[in-house]
């Protein structure tokens, strides 16, 4: 199914999740301008969260200035670092994307279109009269004629020809491909160089809309829209945040009552401690980061929508050729018809294949290769290959006679092909039809049995002189099915995925696959149609489908499926119909793309309590440090035991500003994601961001007190 | 200063009445849930529909049962209050006039909403015909009403594709009044009758006592109102002291019966909401979830009672100022409790005296939103509200897109969680922080310092979450509280409910997605547990400053 000329399948057992980017110095400063780009208030009306911090900021700047203070002072300025530090987690995670963006837009630069009359011959190409169009000019439709040496100047379909392709701008994959007319790798994207030959393309897209467009847009964030989950939490923040706002505004009514009426610099300190900032913050950066995830692993989707329903998926169809198995059936035993010696089937079967230049042939040397008793010679001289042909469906070799002592005719095939072939050589000789030998039974039986477990068998049949040819044995082909897979699944079954199989071999073979592979369903004999239909039929019962597909007829069921990834290889046809493309067309990424949209979630979930839960401590700071001079009952409240209640409050909106900075990197790149259950999932990030959150505050402000302590302040 | 005798005696009523509600959950609960999916109506009620000319059989899309709650709840007010005012005009008024605008107002509300604060003494403003007309038919339909609201939401979750019909609500009135509160009421009217609860129309009169004083033999059928005030989650009392007067409440034995009276429907509805959408084990967690905020609310006041911290109980040995001496600290913290976290509101000991960490459970048992297990209806349906909550977070920390019973947490399921979340503390701290702000309202605090802001978040708690306890000290007749509180106990009540109506209608019209092992279990203890943490946190983070100005000032001093 891959047409990359490197071998595109990726170690199954792949990586976990994670990002192998740091943070690097470099990267904040470059995203400095932009965090102070992003204080302008009226980019923050979507996040009430921020908008309150800013205000609060603002306030106490006023404040400060009127009755100046060392304390007002402190709480204002660090008022405004919480405020910064949010524009820079965003704009830190904004400016990976752009890094990325401005070497895809170098593929861009400058590319001339020599186009041809709509109406020419593509078969003469001494008549074609090029005219040379920028390629910012071209539009959908117009024939392009591509060299080599050439950059492919947009998006289209080749319609003639046939080029090796290099397409390391996108894929940062160093082979090159093969593109050509007709079938399914006839798709070429802009920004790409043809390295050899030459190609006509029908551009398919606009310029500025094809796929490196996409992709620039992508990465730069510029099409980035919040997903469902994403508003659904900030409806959840933002209800927080008025609940809090109401709490504060309130208090200095009661305080008031109670004969402790508080500064407002206090009462702002209190609020914007207490709102969600941390998840307020981070919320975006989280969000950037995750497709950013996906664009590291050369994975492009058209929306973020699409990877978080990535993380919803109940259901993964998956092809068996090159995403199960490798691309190829390999020969893994060979079973002799009776009186035939092993050693003699061995020998017969490597001449019948030595000049079989397919995958499974070559696998069937290596086999007999790789016995004791191997005999390396290569084929005789004279002998004829007898090409594999749709209609005898076998192939094999004549060697003359000379070699040995009569011309010998081998044939290997399908059992019903060299039956054919069998009786054909017996000529009128039918007779021995009727009651088949005791041989052609047992070979007969091998057949079968081969076919049970799941294999291909292929019937070795030799013919001496003109005599009557007669079958020698059985090659077991089998399918390989990739390591790791089965552990794979293992791992999705545990996150509730269940993992459909969808292959054309017949339902024998493809369940014998299925078992040895893990995979939890099987779709045998499967058409597009099928495929489309158990796609509905999964999505009438409430549950999300996610596949993988290349070919033009995969694209209905692209389209269909609630994540579609096509492959880059692929026809536009298929990249048009899914959400998603990945670049190095390898369809065992599903599984990578599903725990990305799950970390996405997580993440987000689990800043969400930490957030939250730190507000525990908070108030253990800020209450007793508001209302023990006047209350000193409530001094007991300050188990912290902070100095004084400058100190105190001033160490709460420290700490607040300082763990937005510390969970940048862990925004970025996603909390660690391990497959399980749900509830063990549930369990560990409670436990860490829950209890974690509870905790890491009380400590954090002791030792911010301390430090301010020993300052003097 | 507490024998172990006493702890055990503590413990031993708790063990009781945990047994009897165990014993009636599974029939109860199950007998609700048939009477709520039961295609045939009772003769009695099909006579109703026809002499109502209500349609009792329409499947009603969430805006149509919404408009019908609200225009039932009018015409509850409009009657009420026209029988607070024309009082004097009426038979059988025992000699009381009219109640001034205001105060007839707030008593409308106050019944219409299943609060039933009482601004006034029963037995000093109530005549025998607006308690039994106005006061006791409130007491049935204001449940029912709570039963239809929680009943449609269940059916939410229960039904699948049903562009947003969810139930008939003059069906669901009528059905929880009629086979429901009424034979649970006849039921428990007898047993308080047969233990010395009084039932007569008698007028209050005065008599000559031995010693040669006077003293007021009060009559009236208190014994049927008794029974639904406890029944129906109401807590009004016929009497101003309520249950603590022995002609509501004599002896231990109805003490006991009346606690477990007003547990009972609220503990028996997830064991409906279990059966309704299919999976017991829903109803199990939300019990569980309802089961350890009351123990532990009922633990910590129990605690406090009977170790009396506080200088005055210190030295007087016991904390018993307030407290009936027939049923003393124990009995007067299991019912405390109870009455806080049923939404009741009625009382065998005055809440005000109860010592200062005592006070603050009680306040906090209101200030959860009465969930623990909360009002007739309303419980469930804020434990439920509760519960998505808990599920939006926790889904999120899964790597799914929320999901509930199979349905999806999206922005329109949290838009509305979010709004039900805000507006009890809405309405609780604004109005509080209005009384001790104007003038009307600090004139009505009798004691400055913490315990005066007890008191005024006490009320406003009260009110705005539909309990109608009263914390006592405050002053509520005037006409700021009578209107403030009023106002409290209308929106506490309906905007929840117009919310959850919506949330029911959302989640009707949703399709129910199928569970897999990647869906967040939610009826393991791990989820229970995480429900009651959310609860909690909500109401802390929310009140934790205004608790620490008053009660826990007051505890820490």
């Amino acid at each position: 199914m891959t047409t990359t000329l490197s071998p595109a399948d990726a170690p199954a057992g792949a990586a976990p999740v994670s990002s192998s980017r740091g943070l690097s110095w470099a990267q904040v400063r470059a995203a400095l301008p932009g965090a102070a780009r992003g204080l302008d208030p009226r980019r923050l009306w979507r996040s009430p969260v921020l908008l309150i911090v800013e205000a609060g900021a603002a306030l106490t700047t006023v404040l400060a200035i009127a009755s100046p203070s060392v304390f007002g002072w402190v709480v204002t300025l660090w008022l405004w670092a919480t405020a910064f530090f949010a524009a820079l987690a965003e704009a830190i995670a904004e400016a990976r994307g752009k890094a990325q963006a401005a070497s895809l837009r170098a593929t861009q630069q400058h590319t001339v279109a020599h186009v041809i009359g709509a109406d020419a011959d593509l078969d003469d190409p001494g008549l074609w009269t090029t005219v040379e169009v920028a390629a910012s000019e071209l539009t959908v439709g117009a024939l392009v004629v591509v060299d080599a040496g050439q950059v492919i100047p947009g998006d289209g379909d080749v319609v003639a020809g046939i080029a090796s392709v290099d397409e390391s701008a996108i894929t940062g994959e160093s082979a090159p491909v093969i593109r050509e007319s007709g079938g399914d790798r006839c798709a070429v994207t802009g920004g790409t160089v043809v390295l050899s030959d030459r190609i006509v393309v029908r551009v398919t897209a606009r310029p500025g809309h094809g796929f490196v467009d996409r992709m620039i847009a992508l990465v730069e964030g510029s099409e980035r829209r919040r997903t469902p989950n994403e508003i659904a939490l900030g409806l959840l923040l933002s209800s927080l945040t008025v609940v809090f706002l109401l709490a504060v505004a309130t208090l200095q009514a009661f305080a008031a009552f109670s004969g402790a009426r508080q500064d407002i610099v206090v009462l702002v300190a209190l609020l914007v401690c207490l709102i969600p900032t941390t998840i307020g913050a981070l919320l975006s950066a989280i969000g950037i980061a995750g497709m950013d995830r996906l664009v590291q692993r050369n994975v492009l989707a058209t929306s973020g929508r699409a990877v978080e329903a990535a993380g919803d998926v109940d259901v993964l169809l998956l092809d068996k050729t090159g995403t199960i198995t490798f691309g190829n059936r390999r020969a893994s035993e060979l079973i002799p018809a009776p009186g035939i010696a092993p050693a003699e089937l061995a020998h017969a079967a490597r001449l019948a294949s030595l000049a079989d230049d397919t995958p499974e042939g070559r696998s069937i040397v290596e086999l007999v290769d790789a016995r004791p008793d191997a005999d390396a010679s290569p084929l005789p001289r004279g002998a004829t290959l007898v090409e594999f042909s749709a209609h005898t469906r076998m192939s094999g070799v004549d060697i003359p006679a000379g070699h040995a002592e009569r011309a010998i005719s081998l044939r290997k095939g399908a059992a019903s092909a060299i039956h054919t072939w069998i009786d054909a050589t017996r000529g009128d000789a039918r007779t021995g039809l009727a009651e088949a030998s005791a041989a052609e039974t047992a070979v007969a039986d091998a057949v079968a049995a081969v076919s049970r477990e799941g294999g291909t068998p292929l019937v070795i049949a030799r013919q001496v002189g003109d005599g009557a040819a007669a079958a020698l044995g059985v090659i077991h082909l089998k399918d390989v099915v990739k390591p790791g897979m089965r552990e794979r699944f293992d791992r999705l079954r545990a996150m509730g995925i269940r993992t459909v199989m969808v292959t054309g071999d017949n339902a024998i073979t493809a369940r014998a696959i299925a078992a040895e592979a893990g995979v939890d369903d099987v779709l045998a004999e499967a058409t597009p149609e099928d495929k489309l239909a158990l796609i509905k039929r999964e999505q009438a019962g409430g549950r999300l489908v996610a596949m993988a597909g290349d070919g033009t007829n995969d694209a209905p069921a692209l389209a269909q499926a609630d994540v579609g990834v096509a492959m880059a290889s692929g026809t536009s046809a298929a990249k048009e119909a899914g959400n998603m493309v990945d670049l190095d067309s390898n369809p065992t990424k599903l599984i990578e793309i599903v725990e990305i949209g799950k970390q996405l979630l997580i993440t987000r979930g689990a800043l969400t309590t930490f957030s939250v839960s730190n507000d525990v401590a908070k108030y253990f700071a800020i209450l007793p440090a508001m209302f023990a001079p006047l209350i000193p009952g409530l001094d007991a409240l300050n188990i912290m035991r902070l100095t004084s209640p400058e100190t105190a409050i001033a160490s709460a909106v420290i700490f607040n500003a300082l763990i937005i900075v510390a969970l940048v990197p862990l925004a970025l790149r996603g909390v660690k994601y391990r497959p399980s259950s749900a509830s063990a999932l549930l369990a560990r990030n409670l436990w860490i961001y829950g209890v974690g959150g509870l905790i890491a505050p009380f400590l954090g402000i002791k030792v911010i007190d301390i430090i301010l302590t020993v300052l003097g302040l | 200063m507490t024998t172990q005798a006493e702890v055990l005696a503590a413990v031993g009523q708790a063990g009781i009445l945990i047994s009897l509600l165990a014993l009636a959950h599974a029939p109860l609960g199950g007998y609700m849930a048939r009477v709520y999916s039961s295609q045939r109506d009772w003769r009695i009620e099909s006579a109703w529909y026809r002499a109502a000319r209500v349609d009792a059989h329409t499947d009603q899309r969430w805006r149509t049962y919404a408009m019908q709650v609200l225009g039932f709840s009018l015409v509850s007010v409009l009657v009420l209050y026209g029988l607070g005012r024309l009082q004097a005009y009426l038979p059988w008024n025992l000699g009381f006039t009219g109640l001034d605008p205001a105060g007839a107002w707030n008593t409308a509300v106050s019944f219409t909403t299943n609060t039933n604060w009482q601004w006034y003494s029963g037995e000093a403003a109530a005549g025998h015909l607006l308690q039994m007309i106005g006061f006791a038919v409130q007491n049935f339909v204001s449940a029912a009403v709570g039963l239809a609201v929680a009943v449609a939401l269940i059916r939410g979750f229960a039904r699948s594709g049903t562009d947003g019909r969810i139930g008939n609500f003059w069906s669901d009135l009528t059905r929880g009044v009629v086979r429901i509160l009424l034979p649970l009421s006849v039921l428990a009217a007898v047993v308080l009758v047969a233990q010395g609860v009084i039932q007569n129309l008698d007028p209050h009169s005065t008599i000559a006592t031995l010693q040669g004083g006077t003293q007021a033999a009060l009559g009236g059928p208190v014994a049927s109102q008794e029974a639904i005030k406890e029944l129906g989650t109401n807590g009004g009392g016929f009497f101003n002291a309520n249950s603590a007067h022995p002609y509501e409440n004599p002896t231990h034995l109805t003490n006991l019966f009346e606690i477990f009276l007003l547990l009972l429907i609220p503990s028996a509805l997830p064991r409906t909401f279990g059966i309704m959408v299919g999976d017991r084990r829903q109803g199990w967690a939300i019990l569980g979830a309802m089961a350890t905020l009351w123990l532990g609310a009922l633990a910590l006041t129990t605690w406090a009672e009977m170790s009396g911290p506080g200088t005055a109980p210190q030295l007087a040995g016991v904390a018993m100022e307030g407290k009936e001496t027939r049923f003393g600290t124990a009995a007067s913290a299991l019912f405390a409790v109870s009455t806080t976290a049923t939404s009741t509101g009625a009382v065998n000991s005055m809440h005000d005296s109860f010592t200062a960490p005592g006070g603050a459970v009680l306040m906090v048992d209101m200030l959860l939103g009465e969930v623990a297990p909360g009002g007739v209806g309303a419980g469930l349906y804020g434990m439920l509200v509760i519960a998505i909550l808990a599920v939006f977070v926790a889904g999120l920390m899964v790597g799914r897109t929320p999901e509930y019973l199979g349905k999806k947490i999206g922005q329109g399921e949290m838009t509305l969680v979010a709004m039900y979340v805000l507006t009890a503390p809405a309405i609780v701290l604004t109005g509080a922080a209005l009384a001790v702000s104007v003038a009307p309202g600090l004139a009505g605090i009798q004691e400055d310092g913490p315990h005066g802001l007890s008191e005024v978040l006490y009320a406003f708690a009260s009110a705005g979450n539909n309990n109608g306890s009263a914390f006592a000290g405050l002053a509520t007749g005037t006409g700021f509280y009578n209107t403030a509180l009023g106002v409290a106990m209308l929106l506490g009540r309906f905007v929840p409910i117009l919310i959850v109506l919506a949330l029911a209608g959302r989640l009707a019209s949703q399709r129910t997605v199928p569970t897999s092992a990647g869906t967040l279990p939610t009826h393991r203890p791990l989820f229970v547990g995480l429900v009651a943490a959310v609860a909690v946190i909500v109401v802390g983070l929310t009140f934790l400053p205004v608790l620490s100005l008053g009660p826990l000032a007051e505890a820490l001093s």
